[in-house]
């Protein structure tokens, strides 16, 4: 998936390569982590690993074609792994979004830095519920609230767990 | 042909995704079959690895329940450490298996309890994967006579249904998802309705009228009329009370402790396992519909 992938519209950016296979390992790690850990540690649900997975691979590709289609394929995963009453597409068309959002901004700015990845992490976390949310609401007809305390703790959690995860995963780029 | 630019075709591209998964939403709201093949290869490819995930990260917690939080309690201790360390590790192994098997031993006993009710014990190997919603996966699948619709209870009370049910796994839908529901009533004033969930820990009865008295931490049972469940097996305790239009908003902590679910059954069967309270079609139908219409309470 790695090379195949590589669909390039813009040539001039350096773009990070990682070893063959590492995107499928780590989306797949990512899944059988998020379904897996919260049974013995519930207040692990709280994290989104697949949507780190995503931002990583997003800002370390910085294409936003990849991007997208890689967000496109866990979003889905997700959905599959989510049960018959979460529509497929649903964390698709999020995860398309982040991650086309995740390599436009990583060919502009400067993402290795674990403030600015605690600080993004922060922002795309928001931004995908709000997404899940505009979905719920108007391709559903379901009511979610915007807003509450708990988006904003689980966007800092999330925030802080990507400062540790993406040093982690770093160490899967091919120099 | 119109050429389109390349710093543009990223975003042709994002619009097209974008589209068709929004196309893939209408589908799947028309049909409720679609995207089936999609999950049972997806929950087919997974779940092996979430069986060895379950397994390796239950193995991570006892070694640390086991091993260091002994360790951080001899610190404290340090001149006993060295003497005490193999007795407590002991102890604390001992102590986990002993949980362990008064676990097992209360299911063995509730299995026994109700060996009239055909049932079958499942371990959970998986949850949902995001917080959209909340169900769990079982490593027990049609080949042990699983089917969807099916009950899953624990000891504690009433946990969900079986909303898939794939060779070897199946899903479970928590009673707390926002879809799932039950028949119920309440065990002292006998007033029959629907209990359903939220998408928030607490449960929500909904149709009892405000003339009716209900009392803080009374006791919800089944009702036996969702011919899903049996009759009188625990729901959980009234939690809060408030009045509404026209109907009492009554929220009712789950009994089953729907957060730390390990071992779990499944009635094995589709038909009334209770027939002695024939209930109305509307009452039939609250578990599949999540309570959806709302049935006059009634008192028994």
């Amino acid at each position: 998936m790695n090379d195949a992938f590589d669909i390039r519209g813009e040539s001039h950016i350096e773009v990070h390569k990682f070893r063959a296979g590492a995107i499928i390992v780590a989306t797949l790690l990512a899944l059988v982590f998020q379904s897996s850990f919260p049974i013995h540690f519930a207040k692990a649900a709280v994290l989104d690993l697949p949507l780190l997975v995503t931002i990583y691979f997003g800002l370390s590709r910085r294409n936003p074609s990849t991007g997208l289609l890689l967000g496109t394929f866990i979003g889905l995963l997700q959905d599959s792994l989510s049960g018959p009453t979460v529509p497929l597409g649903l964390y698709g068309i999020a995860k398309t979004i982040i991650g086309y959002l995740a390599s436009s901004i990583g060919a502009r700015l400067d993402t290795e830095h674990p403030a600015a990845r605690f600080a993004l992490t922060f922002a795309f976390f928001i931004v995908h519920q709000g997404i899940i949310v505009l979905t719920r609401r108007t391709l559903l007809a379901q009511p979610e609230p915007w807003f509450n305390m708990h988006l904003i703790v689980a966007a800092l959690v999330n925030g802080l767990v990507a400062v540790f995860l993406f040093v982690l995963l770093d160490r899967l780029r091919r120099n | 042909m119109v050429a389109i630019p390349s710093r543009h075709k990223s975003l042709v591209l994002l619009a097209g995704v974008i589209l068709l998964q929004v196309l893939m939403l209408a589908l799947q709201i028309k049909r409720d079959s679609e995207g089936r093949l999609i999950r049972v290869w997806t929950v087919g490819a997974v779940s092996p690895f979430e069986r060895a995930g379950s397994s390796g990260f239950g193995w991570i917690r006892d070694t640390w329940r086991h091993y260091f939080a002994l360790q951080n309690t001899t610190r404290e201790n340090e001149q006993m450490r060295r003497e005490n360390d193999a007795l407590k590790l002991q102890i604390a192994q001992l102590q986990g298996r002993a949980a362990e098997a008064d676990r097992l031993a209360a299911l063995l006993k509730f299995r026994q309890a109700h060996a009239e009710v055909p049932m079958i014990a499942a371990r959970v190997i998986g949850v949902s994967a995001g917080t959209a919603s909340l169900t769990i996966q079982l490593d027990r699948g049609e080949h042990d006579g699983i089917r969807k619709n099916m009950g899953v209870i624990t000891p504690d009370g009433v946990v969900g249904k079986v909303v898939e049910a794939y060779s070897n796994a199946s899903l479970v839908l928590l009673l707390t998802d926002k879809e799932s529901g039950v028949g119920a009533l309440l065990a002292d004033s006998r007033i029959q309705s629907p209990v359903g969930g939220q998408g928030e820990p607490l449960l929500l009865m909904k149709y009892v009228p405000n003339d009716d008295s209900v009392n803080l931490g009374e006791r919800v049972i089944t009702s036996g009329m969702d011919r899903i469940f049996p009759r009188d097996l625990p729901v959980g305790t009234v939690a809060e009370i408030k009045p509404g239009n026209p109907f009492k908003q009554i929220r009712v902590k789950p009994a089953a402790n729907l957060e730390r679910l390990e071992e779990v059954f499944v009635l094995l069967s589709l038909r009334p396992l209770e027939m002695k309270n024939e209930g109305s079609p509307a009452d039939a139908q609250a578990p599949a519909s999540g309570a959806a219409t709302p049935p006059p309470a009634v008192r028994r």
